[in-house]
């Protein structure tokens, strides 16, 4: 028996139109010269596909992300730090919406993205997995795990997809100031009382590794580096990053007065760069799995507020619509 | 930011290749602490000014922290933003108002935020309800809002040029603030048969506490008389013709009948509903497991 036709055809390489072919050759020309693809743009199928991932997935972290931070708002110790707190959950509020709006370039609906993320079906950063049970993680997560994602962002802000780009160009700027209060609670907590210093140095401990863990795994186990590099879209390697990354807290962590919690962490003069003991992977893809400790509770409120805010969504969309019926009837009574 | 700091964080912008602004988030809060607010941060608040700045004060923290509340829980991303939005601006409020009311007894703003227990607080009861639904909230936000409108727009008039200035910033915040209030008053009336029901529901909810807003005692009059204060039942009619206009664009009636019922009130003397203590409590936990130390 002869396969239908069209089931032939779907099983052989599809040749490329003639259209295609010039949206090819036109793509790989933009890329070489390092310039920006715009929605309008005609681009592979595979790149369109990894930008919705990763740009959905940014913004999943941002929105996932506020809730371990939200966490302390209403216990802050301080009203200026309250405030401050207030600000930068919703600063990663209006980074989720940047980032939603991005991917929405790429045809997909933030409803879909919302759906994917609160069935479980879409990924986040899992550093937000972890729970804040202190203040001073407030202070640990500005200092390791925005300095890390400002590390793996900043070279975001020249990938080569536009509206990515410009997105990642404001985002990085307040997560910068993100970064420089999160150093600023833990200076205050370190030049504070024996209680505060030891809450400091525990919060550091418990968010050291799985910040460097942000990174992703080793350049020879990450699997969809190799074409997100020739795509424009990652610049540096996993590795290089968190190398950069260290290099940066090192200083930092002097400053503070706190330990980062490697024994074998030293500069290697002869390598240029520091050795560092081996990251327990283990835990990485655990936590990756959603066995993370907070990962079912932070779905659970995402969940949540998403359902219980169903009856609002609806009430706007039923409003909109009756004032787009009342104008269409003035419209016609006009007419 | 200290040199030693500015210093420390350097490497971490080599890594960088876009500029950031130097950002001081406390300059744009009026009247706080060292930053540069307006009026003039030496001045003193006379006793009984003192009081009155704490009543205001009072009320902005109160609601800022149940608003805070909604951030990660919102019906829309846009509204957690909003939400959280409105809560930073009455936060801003609190700080300059708290800031003044400590002068007269060589008090923080901390101070008086953390350290104080129910009975000395002065805020309303309005302020202090919970958020119950969205509904409830925005009705809610409405009356909050159409109140501090009338009070600020008067209170940039006052004699007294801290509060003045406050009045005259925090004016311009709670206009926007009203319009979001009547905004989704109008789309929850007039949305669904449901939003419409929670929509009434709400509003019967916080309507006994609006009356409180409009009373006087002897200290405001006072004050009031020396052009320092906004006598409360001066602003009555602007605030309830604002919210009556809101209300007859989305066919909404004040609750009449038995839900019409007044609160007592008595959150100007430092009497509080149940719901103050559970808040307190919240607000002030880590402060007070820490006393002495700073942040």
């Amino acid at each position: 028996m002869t396969a239908p036709a069209e089931l032939r055809r779907a099983s052989e390489p599809a040749q490329p139109t003639a259209d295609e072919l010039a949206g090819q050759a036109a793509f790989d020309e933009l890329i070489a010269a390092d310039s920006r693809i715009e929605p309008r743009d005609w681009m592979p199928e595979a790149y369109r596909k990894t930008l919705i991932r990763q740009i959905s997935q940014h913004a999943h972290s941002e929105i996932i992300g506020m809730q371990p931070e939200s966490n302390w708002i209403s216990r802050a110790p301080s009203l200026k730090r309250k405030a401050i707190l207030m600000a930068k959950v919703q600063d990663e509020a209006g980074h989720g919406l940047y980032l939603y709006s991005a991917a929405q370039t790429l045809g997909i609906g933030r409803e879909e993205m919302m759906r994917q993320l609160i069935e479980g079906r879409a990924r986040y950063s899992s550093i937000f997995n972890y729970p804040t049970p202190t203040w001073a993680d407030m202070g640990a997560i500005g200092w390791l795990v925005d300095g890390a994602a400002i590390c793996n962002q900043v070279p975001l802000c020249r990938a080569s997809y536009g509206p990515y780009g410009r997105a990642m160009v404001r985002i990085c700027k307040e997560e910068s100031f993100h970064q420089r209060q999160g150093f600023e609670i833990l200076l205050e907590l370190m030049q504070g009382t024996e209680a505060q210093r030891e809450m400091a140095q525990d919060a550091v401990n418990r968010w050291y590794w799985p910040s460097l863990m942000m990174f992703g795994p080793p350049d020879d186990e990450s699997p969809n580096s190799a074409q997100s590099m020739a795509w424009n879209i990652k610049r540096f390697s996993n590795d290089e990053l968190r190398q950069r990354f260290v290099g940066m807290l090192v200083p930092q962590a002097e400053v503070l007065g706190v330990t980062l919690p490697d024994p074998e962490l030293a500069w290697n003069e002869e390598r240029q760069a520091y050795d560092m003991s081996e990251i327990d992977w283990t835990e990485f893809h655990e936590v990756l799995a959603g066995r993370g400790p907070a990962n079912a509770e932070r779905l659970r409120r995402r969940r949540e507020a998403h359902e219980a805010g169903a009856w609002v969504r609806e009430a706007a969309a039923e409003y909109a619509r009756k004032q787009a019926d009342r104008a269409a009837e003035l419209a016609g009574a006009v007419a | 930011m200290t040199p030693a700091q500015d210093g420390a964080l350097r490497p971490a912008q080599g890594t960088a290749d876009v500029s950031v602004e130097r950002l001081a988030l406390a300059e744009e809060l009026a009247g706080t602490g060292s930053a540069s607010g307006p009026g003039d941060d030496a001045r003193i608040a006379p006793p009984e000014t003192a009081e009155y700045a704490l009543r205001l004060g009072d009320d902005a923290l109160v609601l800022a922290q149940r608003l805070g509340d909604w951030i990660t829980r919102a019906p829309e991303l846009e509204e957690d933003v909003a939400l959280g939005n409105i809560a930073l601006d009455l936060i801003g409020h609190a700080r300059s108002l708290l800031h003044y009311a400590g002068t007269a007894t060589g008090r923080s703003e901390d101070d008086l935020a953390y350290w104080r227990d129910e009975p000395e607080w002065r805020n309303a009861w309005l302020f202090e309800q919970p958020n119950g639904d969205f509904a409830c909230t925005i009705a809610r936000q409405l009356l909050a809002s159409c109140y501090w409108f009338e009070l600020y727009t008067a209170l940039s008039a006052s004699t007294d040029p801290t509060l003045a200035a406050v009045g005259a910033k925090a004016v311009k915040e709670v206009d926007y603030h009203r319009d979001h209030a009547a905004q989704w008053t109008l789309r929850l009336a007039g949305g669904t048969e449901e939003s419409r029901r929670r929509m009434i529901q709400g509003v019967a909810d916080v309507w006994p506490y609006l009356d409180e807003l409009f009373e006087d005692d002897e200290l405001v009059t006072r004050l009031a008389a020396d052009g320092v204060a906004v006598l409360p039942s001066s602003l009555r009619a602007g605030a309830e013709a604002a919210i009556a206009q809101v209300f007859a664009e989305a066919e909404l009636e004040p609750p009449a009948g038995r839900t019409a019922f007044t609160a007592s009130g008595g959150g100007r003397q430092g009497k509080h509903t149940e719901q103050l203590g559970p808040l307190l409590a919240e607000l002030q936990v880590l402060a007070r497991q820490h006393p002495g130390a700073s942040w």
